[in-house]
């Protein structure tokens, strides 16, 4: 894994003729986004933040900034912004009776209340509970394992259904942390660099990259890509604007993913699009992979996706192997994640790369390496019998085997029952769990956590899941102010390698990084009298880098590396395997089609399809009264989540959560355009604005998740009106795959009418 | 002296808005201002299932080119932060230039206030 920095790069800071600094430095949430690390660079005069800009020498965003970032100032001084710590008692939670404190108080509150819950239940009854993508993600592992010294964290999705089953493949077939689209991200050069070669087909299923920068991928490296002649493929049950600028779409019904990759496998296996050799030396089972496709044909796979069989032909062509003349890379996102039938479904894709001859070669999908961190792994020093207690391990092994985090549904039931423990204390690590963002059911989890005799929660601004659960909140920093590292998919993909650079300190903000050293120190001296190895964030960030061989002074004094992993073909040249050899990270040494871990889980050793689990297939009780399938979780280019809704400028461009229904759909249901109407379905309801267009199926409607309103009351029992259009409350509880991943978040069955008068809350 | 003008490949115009903040951030304007705006053409779906989708920027009156940036050596803001990077300015004879090899969907403004 090298770096490479550009040989001149502009220097860190430059001092203008008024005096202004100006820090180069690279982004991350919050506020903002996944680990994409966009250049910027930052105006501060006298102290104050007056200006932020693109950086034109990041060599992969080369100036270019989403709203998010440049709101920055916006979010900074929000009057709402939390600048000091605060405490509130616990008879007072759900009330703005909110206290500032020291952080000293606020230290010594929190590490007494700690080890008085260890005492008396034991150190499994501290569970920290992380949210997606933010830098939280990076540090929350070492904060639960070896700060707070409890086997429990716990990201709180139903099913793990943000990477839980593409996880499972790529760990399980291909034993590498993160499969990626080729947009030459290695190299200073990027799309340009001449000695490289664009993918022929980018084939993108669940996911839009655009509005998401998924996972840490700069999602409009896509268009540079298309620019230069590749064409898209889209699998999308909405014909978003990406979409129309593609070479074929597949806009099937949400869901059925499965049968439309198995058919594309029967296809190419049938037609014998397949590169032989790939398969000989380096696949695992693939005969017993043809012999399972034989069954799943277009038209099979036609009549359950909603689509036409010779599309999937079609479709299947173009990605087939010709001789090894083109490419294609894979993007799957996290609509894959959100189907019971995921972990099938990369099972699927991982195959149609492999078979096809397009797994790690230049223009097809880039195969990721190891984290260089210890975001997984870090229980490793505990008892046997402490990690075991690690909620939901014995009932979905896979967590244990994969993830070393919690099984989130089993988290729920154990809050609820006080079984196989009781949990007695909760650390909110960014995450807005109430508002519909992850958890399924969030009023659920809202009354279980209530019943915590302490809650921590970090973040910048109050929440609806602070004002209801938390006894102390810390203010979090921007990235913005403070030091840290940022990079693609945590380092584990070619793209870049980020120094973030303080640039000012508002109010006592600290950092997800400060406040693991400070937590950290704090622990080790007065309750283990021990001594944490990290006095100061630069000492962690000196060791983290050090552990890649490289050094923070030089990634910071430059702001901006590209981080090669080791290039292509990294397979044949021992650079997947930790004992070096030529192969994958699997039992076999090769890429399993016929997967032995997910023998040895329990689950079948190759791909299947089962019909949505909630949808008229399988639950034709439900399709008559609910006749439409509701995805969720589109995003917006305003927002990343729950977060941004504050903050003026990203308000005014997506000012409500909008329904997006098909006009003739809304027509038969006397809809119109802007009506507030009511998603219901048997496990809850949540209220929209309906957007009628036609890029809908007619079957289907797409629901904005993320949704609160930080300027209405935030007291309980309103909390600023979270459960208004809280979609996650339509997500049932516990329906997931075999191995327990993926739940259906993007395919539900609802019905939709316009909201009487009397009901409106929007 | 040449006429300077924006250029506008809109075909990968992604709708971000970008464009409107970074423009509304280097003036100082509040918000409801605008020197350059997004306006959506469509969808509409059209004959033969085609369903035209478009983003475009068009620069309002407002738009001065970013004449202080521009002076001080920069590319006008909305350049610079464009996520697609569709948007280029100059003489609008080099401007014209350029829509052949851009293709269709590429438009050019000449804002009231042009340098």
């Amino acid at each position: 894994m090298a770096f490479h920095y550009k040989d001149n790069p502009a220097p860190k800071t430059e001092v203008l003729d008024d005096g202004t600094i100006v820090t180069r430095t690279c982004a991350w949430s919050p506020p903002g986004c996944h680990a994409v690390g966009c250049g910027i660079k930052l105006f501060v005069k006298d102290g104050e933040l007056v200006k932020v800009e693109g950086d034109p020498d990041h060599q992969l965003t080369q100036g270019r900034l989403c709203p998010r970032c440049l709101a920055l100032k916006e979010a900074v001084y929000h009057p709402d912004r939390i600048l000091y710590p605060m405490k509130r008692a616990r008879e007072d939670r759900g009330k703005d009776k909110w206290e500032r404190i020291s952080w000293d108080e606020a230290t010594d509150l929190i590490v007494s209340e700690t080890e008085r819950i260890r005492e008396q239940y034991g150190s499994e009854a501290i569970c920290v509970y992380m949210g997606t993508g933010r830098e939280a993600v990076r540090y929350g592992f070492t904060l639960s394992s070896k700060v707070l010294r409890t086997p429990n964290n716990c990201y709180a999705q139903s099913g793990w259904s943000c990477m839980g089953p593409r996880q499972t493949a790529m760990t399980m077939m291909l034993g590498s942390a993160y499969i990626e689209l080729d947009y030459n991200g290695g190299s200073l050069e990027v799309w340009n660099d001449p000695n490289w070669k664009r993918p022929d087909y980018v084939f993108c299923l669940g996911k839009e990259p655009l509005e998401s920068n998924p996972d840490g991928l700069w999602g409009h490296a896509l268009i540079e890509l298309m620019k230069q002649g590749s064409k898209l493929i889209m699998v999308d049950p909405r014909l978003c604007w990406l979409a129309t600028r593609a070479d074929q779409v597949l806009q099937i019904i949400p869901g059925t993913d499965a049968a439309l990759c198995l058919a594309i496998l029967h296809v190419l296996i049938d037609e014998d699009l397949v590169d032989h050799e790939f398969v000989d030396k380096w696949c695992y089972g693939y005969d017993e992979l043809c012999e399972r496709v034989k069954e799943y044909t277009p038209e099979f796979a036609a009549q359950e996706c909603g689509i036409e069989a010779d599309a999937i032909r079609e479709c299947a062509r173009k990605l087939g192997y010709d001789g090894g003349q083109h490419h294609w890379s894979l993007l799957m996102g996290v609509a894959v994640d959100q189907n019971p039938n995921g972990c099938q479904v990369t099972q699927c894709l991982i195959a149609m790369a492999a078979i096809t001859g397009n797994l790690d070669v230049p223009g097809g999908t880039v195969v990721g390496v190891q984290m260089q961190f210890e975001m997984t792994g870090a229980t490793d020093f505990m008892s046997e019998e402490l990690k075991n207690k690690c909620i939901g391990w014995d009932v979905y092994p896979i967590v244990k085997v994969l993830l070393n985090t919690t099984h989130p549904d089993i988290t729920l039931e154990a809050l609820e029952t006080g079984r196989p423990y009781e949990l007695k204390m909760a650390w909110l690590d960014s995450t807005n769990l109430l508002s519909p963002t992850c958890s399924a059911q969030p009023k659920r989890w809202h009354d279980a956590l209530m019943k915590m005799e302490f809650t921590v929660a970090k973040d910048m601004f109050m929440n609806p899941t602070i004002m209801a659960l938390a006894d102390v909140v810390l203010p979090l920093a921007t990235w913005a102010e403070h030091d840290g590292i940022v990079m693609t998919n945590q380092g584990c993909q070619m793209g870049i390698a980020g120094a973030i650079n303080k640039a000012l300190q508002v109010g006592e903000c600290k950092s997800d990084l400060e406040m693991l050293i400070h937590f950290g120190n704090a622990f080790y001296e007065k309750a283990y009298g021990e001594e944490y190895p990290f006095k100061t964030v630069e000492e962690y960030l000196v060791d983290d880098l050090n552990k890649m061989g490289h050094s923070w002074e030089e990634l910071s004094e430059k702001v901006v590396a590209s981080n090669d992993i080791g290039g292509y073909h990294k397979h044949e040249r021992g650079l997947i395997r930790p004992d070096g050899q030529p192969g994958f990270q699997t039992t076999t040494g090769r890429v399993e089609l016929w997967s032995t871990g997910y023998d040895s889980l329990g689950d079948d050793p190759l791909p299947y399809y089962f019909p949505p689990k909630l949808l008229s297939e399988e639950r034709p009780d439900l399709a008559k009264e609910y006749p439409l399938v509701m995805t969720t979780g589109r995003r917006y280019f305003a927002s990343f989540h729950s977060e941004h809704r504050q903050i003026p400028s990203l308000r005014d461009l997506t000012p409500e959560p909008y329904l997006e229904i098909h006009p003739e759909t809304a027509a038969e249901l006397g809809i119109k355009d802007g009506d507030e109407v009511t998603i219901e379905n048997p496990w809850g309801t949540a209220h929209e604005r309906a957007h009628l267009t036609p890029i809908m199926r007619k079957d289907v409607v797409s629901a904005a998740h993320g949704w609160w309103y930080p300027e209405e009351d935030g007291e309980e029992p309103h909390l600023f009106g979270v459960w208004k259009s809280n979609v996650n409350s339509l997500v049932p509880h516990r329906v997931l795959g075999k191995m327990g991943f993926g739940a259906p978040y993007k395919q539900l069955p609802v019905k939709v009418y316009k909201t009487p008068v009397e009901e409106c809350v929007l | 002296m040449s006429n300077i003008g924006l250029l506008f490949n809109y075909e990968w115009c992604s709708g971000c808005q970008s464009c409107e903040i970074a423009c509304r951030n280097e003036h100082g304007w509040p918000l409801g201002t605008w020197g350059i705006k997004v306006e959506d053409l469509g969808p509409m779906e059209m004959e033969g299932g085609v369903m035209e989708f478009d983003h475009v920027p068009i620069p309002t009156s407002f738009c001065d080119l970013c004449e202080d940036r521009v002076a001080a050596g920069n590319v006008p803001s909305c350049a610079l932060h464009c996520l697609s990077n569709i948007i280029e300015w100059g003489p609008v004879e080099e401007l014209a230039k350029r829509l052949p090899e851009l293709g269709p969907k590429t438009t050019i403004f000449l804002p009231k206030n042009n340098l």
